[in-house]
Protein backbone atom coordinates (compact mmCIF):
# COMPACT_ATOMS: atom_id res chain seq x y z
CA UNK A 1 0.00 0.00 0.00
CA UNK A 2 1.00 3.56 -0.68
CA UNK A 3 1.31 6.41 1.42
CA UNK A 4 -1.72 7.98 2.72
CA UNK A 5 -3.26 10.48 0.58
CA UNK A 6 -4.47 13.79 2.32
CA UNK A 7 -6.83 16.66 0.61
CA UNK A 8 -7.54 19.77 2.61
CA UNK A 9 -10.12 23.01 1.18
CA UNK A 10 -11.03 25.88 2.84
CA UNK A 11 -14.89 26.69 2.65
CA UNK A 12 -16.15 29.89 4.78
CA UNK A 13 -12.82 30.33 6.67
CA UNK A 14 -9.71 32.21 7.18
CA UNK A 15 -7.51 30.05 5.84
CA UNK A 16 -6.14 30.21 9.84
CA UNK A 17 -6.69 26.46 10.43
CA UNK A 18 -4.31 25.56 7.13
CA UNK A 19 -2.06 27.82 8.69
CA UNK A 20 -2.30 25.95 12.09
CA UNK A 21 -1.14 22.87 9.93
CA UNK A 22 1.54 24.94 9.08
CA UNK A 23 2.35 25.81 12.58
CA UNK A 24 3.50 22.16 12.73
CA UNK A 25 7.09 23.48 12.24
CA UNK A 26 9.57 20.76 11.23
CA UNK A 27 7.20 18.08 11.94
CA UNK A 28 6.16 19.28 8.20
CA UNK A 29 9.19 17.25 7.04
CA UNK A 30 8.09 14.12 8.71
CA UNK A 31 4.52 14.87 7.49
CA UNK A 32 5.66 14.79 3.77
CA UNK A 33 7.65 11.36 4.36
CA UNK A 34 4.28 10.03 6.36
CA UNK A 35 1.22 11.37 3.79
CA UNK A 36 1.04 12.62 0.12
CA UNK A 37 -0.90 15.60 -0.98
CA UNK A 38 -3.79 15.55 -3.06
CA UNK A 39 -6.33 18.46 -3.76
CA UNK A 40 -5.02 21.14 -2.21
CA UNK A 41 -4.17 24.79 -1.44
CA UNK A 42 -0.75 23.48 -0.09
CA UNK A 43 0.36 21.98 -3.75
CA UNK A 44 -2.15 23.66 -5.93
CA UNK A 45 -3.61 20.12 -6.91
CA UNK A 46 -7.18 21.45 -8.15
CA UNK A 47 -9.15 18.78 -9.05
CA UNK A 48 -8.94 15.29 -7.24
CA UNK A 49 -6.42 12.92 -9.30
CA UNK A 50 -7.53 9.73 -6.89
CA UNK A 51 -9.47 8.55 -3.91
CA UNK A 52 -7.84 9.93 -0.43
CA UNK A 53 -8.03 8.66 2.64
CA UNK A 54 -8.57 12.14 4.51
CA UNK A 55 -10.12 15.00 3.54
CA UNK A 56 -9.57 17.73 5.98
CA UNK A 57 -12.29 20.84 5.79
CA UNK A 58 -11.88 24.46 6.87
CA UNK A 59 -14.72 27.00 6.88
CA UNK A 60 -18.44 26.52 6.94
CA UNK A 61 -21.18 26.55 3.67
CA UNK A 62 -22.39 30.46 2.97
CA UNK A 63 -22.19 30.32 -0.84
CA UNK A 64 -23.47 27.72 -3.54
CA UNK A 65 -19.81 26.84 -4.28
CA UNK A 66 -18.66 25.80 -0.16
CA UNK A 67 -21.62 22.99 -0.51
CA UNK A 68 -19.86 21.57 -4.06
CA UNK A 69 -16.82 21.84 -2.86
CA UNK A 70 -17.81 20.12 0.43
CA UNK A 71 -20.02 17.20 -1.59
CA UNK A 72 -16.77 16.66 -3.88
CA UNK A 73 -14.91 16.21 -0.84
CA UNK A 74 -17.52 13.22 0.80
CA UNK A 75 -17.52 11.95 -2.35
CA UNK A 76 -13.75 11.60 -2.33
CA UNK A 77 -12.36 11.33 0.40
CA UNK A 78 -12.78 8.02 3.34
CA UNK A 79 -12.76 10.17 6.53
CA UNK A 80 -13.91 13.26 6.40
CA UNK A 81 -12.62 15.99 9.16
CA UNK A 82 -14.40 19.02 10.42
CA UNK A 83 -11.29 21.61 11.52
CA UNK A 84 -11.97 24.60 13.32
CA UNK A 85 -14.73 26.59 14.78
CA UNK A 86 -16.44 27.62 11.33
CA UNK A 87 -16.50 24.08 10.06
CA UNK A 88 -17.77 22.95 13.18
CA UNK A 89 -20.22 25.82 14.01
CA UNK A 90 -19.65 28.40 11.41
CA UNK A 91 -17.40 30.54 12.86
CA UNK A 92 -17.53 34.22 12.92
CA UNK A 93 -19.00 34.19 9.22
CA UNK A 94 -21.85 32.62 11.41
CA UNK A 95 -22.47 36.20 13.23
CA UNK A 96 -24.26 36.95 9.92
CA UNK A 97 -27.08 34.08 10.38
CA UNK A 98 -29.56 36.54 12.66
CA UNK A 99 -29.31 39.26 9.84
CA UNK A 100 -31.35 38.61 6.81
CA UNK A 101 -29.41 37.83 3.66
CA UNK A 102 -30.80 41.47 2.06
CA UNK A 103 -29.40 43.83 5.01
CA UNK A 104 -26.12 42.14 4.37
CA UNK A 105 -25.76 42.62 1.14
CA UNK A 106 -27.09 45.65 1.41
CA UNK A 107 -24.76 46.68 3.74
CA UNK A 108 -21.82 45.25 2.37
CA UNK A 109 -22.38 46.74 -1.44
CA UNK A 110 -24.72 49.81 -0.91
CA UNK A 111 -24.57 51.30 2.09
CA UNK A 112 -21.10 51.05 3.28
CA UNK A 113 -19.21 54.50 4.10
CA UNK A 114 -16.12 52.92 2.36
CA UNK A 115 -17.72 52.57 -1.23
CA UNK A 116 -17.66 55.05 -4.18
CA UNK A 117 -21.43 56.01 -4.96
CA UNK A 118 -20.71 55.13 -8.09
CA UNK A 119 -19.69 51.26 -7.70
CA UNK A 120 -22.65 50.69 -5.04
CA UNK A 121 -24.06 47.62 -6.90
CA UNK A 122 -24.90 44.02 -5.26
CA UNK A 123 -22.73 41.69 -6.91
CA UNK A 124 -25.38 39.80 -9.60
CA UNK A 125 -23.81 37.95 -12.29
CA UNK A 126 -24.44 34.15 -13.07
CA UNK A 127 -20.60 33.21 -12.78
CA UNK A 128 -20.85 33.82 -9.23
CA UNK A 129 -22.03 31.58 -6.48
CA UNK A 130 -25.06 32.17 -4.93
CA UNK A 131 -24.66 33.27 -1.09
CA UNK A 132 -26.96 30.46 1.41
CA UNK A 133 -29.85 32.24 4.00
CA UNK A 134 -26.92 31.65 6.83
CA UNK A 135 -23.90 30.14 6.90
CA UNK A 136 -23.91 26.33 7.87
CA UNK A 137 -21.53 23.95 9.52
CA UNK A 138 -20.23 21.30 7.72
CA UNK A 139 -22.07 18.58 9.24
CA UNK A 140 -25.11 19.74 9.05
CA UNK A 141 -24.45 19.70 4.79
CA UNK A 142 -22.43 16.31 4.93
CA UNK A 143 -21.57 13.41 7.11
CA UNK A 144 -18.63 14.23 9.00
CA UNK A 145 -16.19 11.84 10.75
CA UNK A 146 -14.51 13.83 13.10
CA UNK A 147 -14.02 16.87 14.64
CA UNK A 148 -11.17 19.20 16.24
CA UNK A 149 -12.64 22.59 17.61
CA UNK A 150 -10.43 25.69 18.18
CA UNK A 151 -10.04 29.00 16.62
CA UNK A 152 -7.77 27.52 14.91
CA UNK A 153 -7.14 24.77 16.30
CA UNK A 154 -3.72 24.60 17.66
CA UNK A 155 -1.20 22.84 15.79
CA UNK A 156 -0.11 20.23 17.98
CA UNK A 157 -4.02 19.06 18.17
CA UNK A 158 -3.86 18.53 14.27
CA UNK A 159 -0.58 16.55 14.93
CA UNK A 160 -1.95 14.58 17.11
CA UNK A 161 -5.09 14.06 15.05
CA UNK A 162 -3.16 13.41 11.93
CA UNK A 163 -1.15 11.07 12.79
CA UNK A 164 -3.52 8.83 15.17
CA UNK A 165 -6.01 8.93 11.69
CA UNK A 166 -2.56 7.66 9.74
CA UNK A 167 -1.34 5.21 12.54
CA UNK A 168 -4.97 4.20 12.86
CA UNK A 169 -5.06 4.60 16.25
CA UNK A 170 -7.01 6.35 19.04
CA UNK A 171 -7.00 9.68 19.67
CA UNK A 172 -5.41 10.78 22.21
CA UNK A 173 -6.02 14.53 23.16
CA UNK A 174 -4.83 15.82 26.86
CA UNK A 175 -7.35 18.79 28.62
CA UNK A 176 -4.75 21.65 27.30
CA UNK A 177 -5.18 20.69 23.19
CA UNK A 178 -9.09 20.71 23.04
CA UNK A 179 -10.04 24.70 23.06
CA UNK A 180 -13.13 26.73 21.23
CA UNK A 181 -10.81 29.73 20.66
CA UNK B 1 -24.89 17.73 65.26
CA UNK B 2 -25.11 14.26 63.95
CA UNK B 3 -23.85 13.49 60.96
CA UNK B 4 -25.41 11.86 58.37
CA UNK B 5 -24.29 9.12 56.32
CA UNK B 6 -24.09 8.30 52.56
CA UNK B 7 -22.63 6.88 49.11
CA UNK B 8 -21.55 8.77 46.15
CA UNK B 9 -21.20 5.76 43.52
CA UNK B 10 -20.59 3.41 46.27
CA UNK B 11 -18.17 5.50 47.83
CA UNK B 12 -19.02 6.38 51.86
CA UNK B 13 -19.48 10.34 52.33
CA UNK B 14 -20.33 12.05 55.23
CA UNK B 15 -22.67 14.94 55.06
CA UNK B 16 -24.47 17.52 57.86
CA UNK B 17 -28.07 18.11 58.18
CA UNK B 18 -29.53 20.23 55.88
CA UNK B 19 -26.80 19.96 53.64
CA UNK B 20 -27.50 19.25 49.61
CA UNK B 21 -26.27 16.48 47.40
CA UNK B 22 -24.02 19.04 45.90
CA UNK B 23 -22.71 20.96 48.88
CA UNK B 24 -21.80 17.38 50.67
CA UNK B 25 -20.14 16.13 47.67
CA UNK B 26 -17.87 18.93 47.53
CA UNK B 27 -17.33 18.17 51.29
CA UNK B 28 -16.67 14.75 50.80
CA UNK B 29 -14.02 15.61 47.21
CA UNK B 30 -16.23 14.56 44.63
CA UNK B 31 -17.45 17.25 41.94
CA UNK B 32 -20.85 17.54 40.72
CA UNK B 33 -21.18 19.80 38.25
CA UNK B 34 -23.47 22.15 38.36
CA UNK B 35 -24.30 25.13 36.06
CA UNK B 36 -26.80 27.38 37.54
CA UNK B 37 -25.88 26.56 41.24
CA UNK B 38 -23.63 29.26 42.87
CA UNK B 39 -22.36 29.40 46.27
CA UNK B 40 -24.09 31.76 48.32
CA UNK B 41 -27.32 31.65 46.37
CA UNK B 42 -30.55 30.10 46.73
CA UNK B 43 -30.25 26.90 44.24
CA UNK B 44 -32.88 27.52 41.84
CA UNK B 45 -32.50 23.89 40.45
CA UNK B 46 -33.18 25.32 37.01
CA UNK B 47 -30.33 23.94 34.44
CA UNK B 48 -30.35 20.03 35.83
CA UNK B 49 -26.59 19.62 34.69
CA UNK B 50 -26.43 18.33 38.65
CA UNK B 51 -28.84 15.07 37.72
CA UNK B 52 -27.95 12.40 39.88
CA UNK B 53 -29.62 9.22 40.23
CA UNK B 54 -30.69 7.69 43.89
CA UNK B 55 -32.77 4.56 43.84
CA UNK B 56 -33.61 4.76 40.23
CA UNK B 57 -35.07 8.39 40.45
CA UNK B 58 -33.38 11.44 38.87
CA UNK B 59 -33.39 14.27 41.48
CA UNK B 60 -31.11 17.70 40.57
CA UNK B 61 -28.76 17.58 42.95
CA UNK B 62 -28.01 21.20 44.49
CA UNK B 63 -31.84 21.43 45.48
CA UNK B 64 -31.91 18.03 46.83
CA UNK B 65 -30.52 17.31 50.43
CA UNK B 66 -28.88 14.41 52.02
CA UNK B 67 -30.61 11.81 53.80
CA UNK B 68 -29.16 9.15 55.85
CA UNK B 69 -28.43 6.27 54.11
CA UNK B 70 -28.97 7.63 50.35
CA UNK B 71 -27.01 5.98 47.73
CA UNK B 72 -26.06 8.73 45.03
CA UNK B 73 -25.02 7.79 41.36
CA UNK B 74 -23.08 10.22 39.77
CA UNK B 75 -20.61 8.96 37.16
CA UNK B 76 -22.84 6.45 35.75
CA UNK B 77 -22.26 6.36 31.82
CA UNK B 78 -25.74 7.44 30.80
CA UNK B 79 -26.30 10.25 33.60
CA UNK B 80 -22.69 11.41 32.48
CA UNK B 81 -24.21 11.10 28.75
CA UNK B 82 -27.17 13.16 29.81
CA UNK B 83 -25.56 15.83 31.27
CA UNK B 84 -23.47 15.74 28.35
CA UNK B 85 -26.53 16.59 26.21
CA UNK B 86 -27.60 19.22 28.23
CA UNK B 87 -24.73 21.21 27.49
CA UNK B 88 -24.31 20.36 24.19
CA UNK B 89 -28.47 21.49 24.20
CA UNK B 90 -27.65 25.08 25.76
CA UNK B 91 -24.48 25.56 22.90
CA UNK B 92 -27.04 24.71 19.62
CA UNK B 93 -30.10 26.73 21.65
CA UNK B 94 -27.94 29.88 22.08
CA UNK B 95 -25.61 32.10 19.71
CA UNK B 96 -21.85 31.04 20.80
CA UNK B 97 -19.34 32.24 18.94
CA UNK B 98 -16.69 31.19 21.57
CA UNK B 99 -13.76 32.89 19.51
CA UNK B 100 -15.07 36.46 19.93
CA UNK B 101 -16.51 35.94 23.20
CA UNK B 102 -14.77 38.13 26.23
CA UNK B 103 -15.49 35.01 29.13
CA UNK B 104 -13.96 32.59 26.62
CA UNK B 105 -11.24 30.65 28.87
CA UNK B 106 -13.12 31.91 31.84
CA UNK B 107 -16.85 30.61 30.70
CA UNK B 108 -18.85 27.82 32.96
CA UNK B 109 -20.21 26.04 29.79
CA UNK B 110 -17.15 26.33 27.82
CA UNK B 111 -15.40 24.63 30.75
CA UNK B 112 -18.36 22.50 30.78
CA UNK B 113 -17.75 21.56 27.27
CA UNK B 114 -14.13 20.85 27.77
CA UNK B 115 -14.80 18.57 30.92
CA UNK B 116 -17.15 16.72 28.67
CA UNK B 117 -15.11 16.45 25.30
CA UNK B 118 -17.56 18.07 23.31
CA UNK B 119 -16.44 18.25 20.05
CA UNK B 120 -19.05 19.19 18.59
CA UNK B 121 -23.16 19.65 19.86
CA UNK B 122 -25.39 16.82 18.32
CA UNK B 123 -28.04 19.00 17.77
CA UNK B 124 -28.49 21.41 15.19
CA UNK B 125 -27.71 24.84 15.71
CA UNK B 126 -30.95 27.17 16.00
CA UNK B 127 -29.46 30.64 15.75
CA UNK B 128 -32.16 32.14 16.99
CA UNK B 129 -32.34 35.94 17.18
CA UNK B 130 -31.41 38.00 20.34
CA UNK B 131 -30.46 41.38 21.20
CA UNK B 132 -27.93 43.13 23.11
CA UNK B 133 -28.97 45.59 25.51
CA UNK B 134 -25.46 47.92 26.30
CA UNK B 135 -26.97 51.33 27.25
CA UNK B 136 -25.85 50.94 31.20
CA UNK B 137 -22.52 52.24 31.68
CA UNK B 138 -20.63 49.81 33.21
CA UNK B 139 -21.70 46.54 32.25
CA UNK B 140 -24.06 45.38 28.78
CA UNK B 141 -26.12 42.30 28.99
CA UNK B 142 -25.72 39.48 25.32
CA UNK B 143 -28.61 37.75 25.41
CA UNK B 144 -26.98 35.57 22.44
CA UNK B 145 -24.82 34.17 25.20
CA UNK B 146 -27.55 33.34 28.43
CA UNK B 147 -28.35 30.29 29.73
CA UNK B 148 -31.09 31.00 32.06
CA UNK B 149 -29.53 30.38 34.88
CA UNK B 150 -30.92 32.89 36.67
CA UNK B 151 -27.75 33.48 38.73
CA UNK B 152 -28.19 37.24 38.21
CA UNK B 153 -31.96 37.38 39.00
CA UNK B 154 -30.79 35.83 42.31
CA UNK B 155 -27.98 37.48 42.71
CA UNK B 156 -27.46 40.72 41.85
CA UNK B 157 -29.31 43.63 43.75
CA UNK B 158 -29.11 47.62 44.16
CA UNK B 159 -28.39 48.67 47.69
CA UNK B 160 -31.44 49.11 48.76
CA UNK B 161 -32.43 45.16 47.89
CA UNK B 162 -34.21 46.12 44.58
CA UNK B 163 -33.18 43.89 41.89
CA UNK B 164 -31.44 44.51 38.91
CA UNK B 165 -32.00 41.51 36.46
CA UNK B 166 -35.44 39.84 36.12
CA UNK B 167 -36.85 37.25 34.05
CA UNK B 168 -39.44 37.94 31.57
CA UNK B 169 -41.58 35.86 28.87
CA UNK B 170 -41.71 32.29 28.70
CA UNK B 171 -40.75 29.01 27.29
CA UNK B 172 -38.38 29.69 23.45
CA UNK B 173 -39.12 33.37 24.12
CA UNK B 174 -37.84 33.83 27.69
CA UNK B 175 -35.14 36.24 28.20
CA UNK B 176 -33.24 38.43 30.84
CA UNK B 177 -33.92 42.03 31.59
CA UNK B 178 -32.09 44.68 32.82
CA UNK B 179 -33.16 47.39 35.22
CA UNK B 180 -31.89 50.68 33.91
CA UNK B 181 -32.24 53.09 35.68
CA UNK B 182 -30.54 50.45 38.96
CA UNK B 183 -27.82 49.19 36.69
CA UNK B 184 -26.74 52.91 36.18
CA UNK B 185 -25.89 53.53 39.73
CA UNK B 186 -23.46 49.98 40.12
CA UNK B 187 -20.65 50.41 41.68
CA UNK B 188 -17.42 49.17 39.64
CA UNK B 189 -16.56 46.52 42.57
CA UNK B 190 -20.95 45.68 42.11
CA UNK B 191 -20.37 45.65 38.37
CA UNK B 192 -17.33 43.43 38.15
CA UNK B 193 -19.69 40.85 40.88
CA UNK B 194 -22.63 40.90 37.86
CA UNK B 195 -19.61 39.67 35.69
CA UNK B 196 -18.69 36.98 37.84
CA UNK B 197 -22.05 35.75 38.79
CA UNK B 198 -23.02 35.34 35.14
CA UNK B 199 -21.60 32.18 34.53
CA UNK B 200 -20.96 32.85 30.95
CA UNK B 201 -20.70 35.82 28.51
CA UNK B 202 -24.04 37.27 28.54
CA UNK B 203 -22.93 40.03 31.25
CA UNK B 204 -19.81 41.87 30.31
CA UNK B 205 -18.20 44.50 32.41
CA UNK B 206 -17.75 46.95 29.96
CA UNK B 207 -13.91 48.69 28.81
CA UNK B 208 -12.15 45.56 30.09
CA UNK B 209 -12.29 42.81 27.42
CA UNK B 210 -9.73 40.38 27.28
CA UNK B 211 -8.21 41.48 30.53
CA UNK B 212 -6.12 37.89 30.79
CA UNK B 213 -4.39 36.34 27.96
CA UNK B 214 -4.92 32.93 26.40
CA UNK B 215 -3.19 30.08 28.81
CA UNK B 216 -3.39 32.55 32.04
CA UNK B 217 -7.60 32.29 31.92
CA UNK B 218 -9.31 30.22 34.85
CA UNK B 219 -10.26 27.10 32.95
CA UNK B 220 -7.18 27.16 30.31
CA UNK B 221 -4.83 24.16 31.99
CA UNK B 222 -7.42 23.09 34.90
CA UNK B 223 -10.63 21.54 34.08
CA UNK B 224 -13.72 22.64 36.22
CA UNK B 225 -14.28 20.89 39.30
CA UNK B 226 -10.60 19.89 39.29
CA UNK B 227 -10.01 21.95 42.73
CA UNK B 228 -13.33 19.91 43.96
CA UNK B 229 -11.68 16.87 43.25
CA UNK B 230 -7.80 17.54 44.26
CA UNK B 231 -6.46 14.37 45.55
CA UNK B 232 -8.80 11.65 44.00
CA UNK B 233 -8.32 10.51 41.01
CA UNK B 234 -11.42 10.06 39.06
S1 LIG C 1 -20.51 32.42 26.80
FE1 LIG C 1 -19.04 30.76 27.02
S2 LIG C 1 -19.77 29.15 25.64
FE2 LIG C 1 -20.82 31.06 25.10
S3 LIG C 1 -19.56 32.00 23.49
FE3 LIG C 1 -18.83 32.84 25.42
S4 LIG C 1 -17.14 31.46 26.00
FE4 LIG C 1 -18.32 30.38 24.46
S1 LIG D 1 -27.49 36.81 32.10
FE1 LIG D 1 -25.98 35.35 32.83
S2 LIG D 1 -26.46 35.10 34.99
FE2 LIG D 1 -28.25 36.01 34.05
S3 LIG D 1 -29.57 34.30 33.49
FE3 LIG D 1 -28.34 34.78 31.70
S4 LIG D 1 -26.58 33.42 31.85
FE4 LIG D 1 -27.54 33.45 33.88
S1 LIG E 1 -26.92 23.15 39.09
FE1 LIG E 1 -28.54 21.96 39.85
S2 LIG E 1 -30.13 22.37 38.45
FE2 LIG E 1 -28.56 23.71 37.81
Amino acid sequence: MGKPVIATASLAGCFGCHMSLLDIDERILKLVELVEFNKSPIDDIKEFTKPVDIGLIEGGCCNSENVHVLRDFRKNCKVLVSVGECAIMGGLPALRNGIPLKECLEEAYLNSPTIAPEDRLIPNDEDLPIILDKVYPCHEIVKIDAFLPGCPPSADLIWEALTALIEGRPLHLTYDLVKFD
Amino acid sequence: MTEIRFTIDGRACLAKPGQTIVEAAKANGVYIPVLCHYEGLKPAGSCRICTVRVAGRYMAACTQPVTEGMAVENTAPDLEDMRKSLIEMLFAEGNHLCPSCEKSGNCELQALAYRYRMMVPRFPYLWPVRTVEAGTPLVMLDRNRCVQCLRCVRGVRARDGRKIFASVRRGARVAIEIDRKLAARLSEEEARRAMDICPVGAILRKGTGFAKPIGKRRFDRTPIGADIEKGIGR
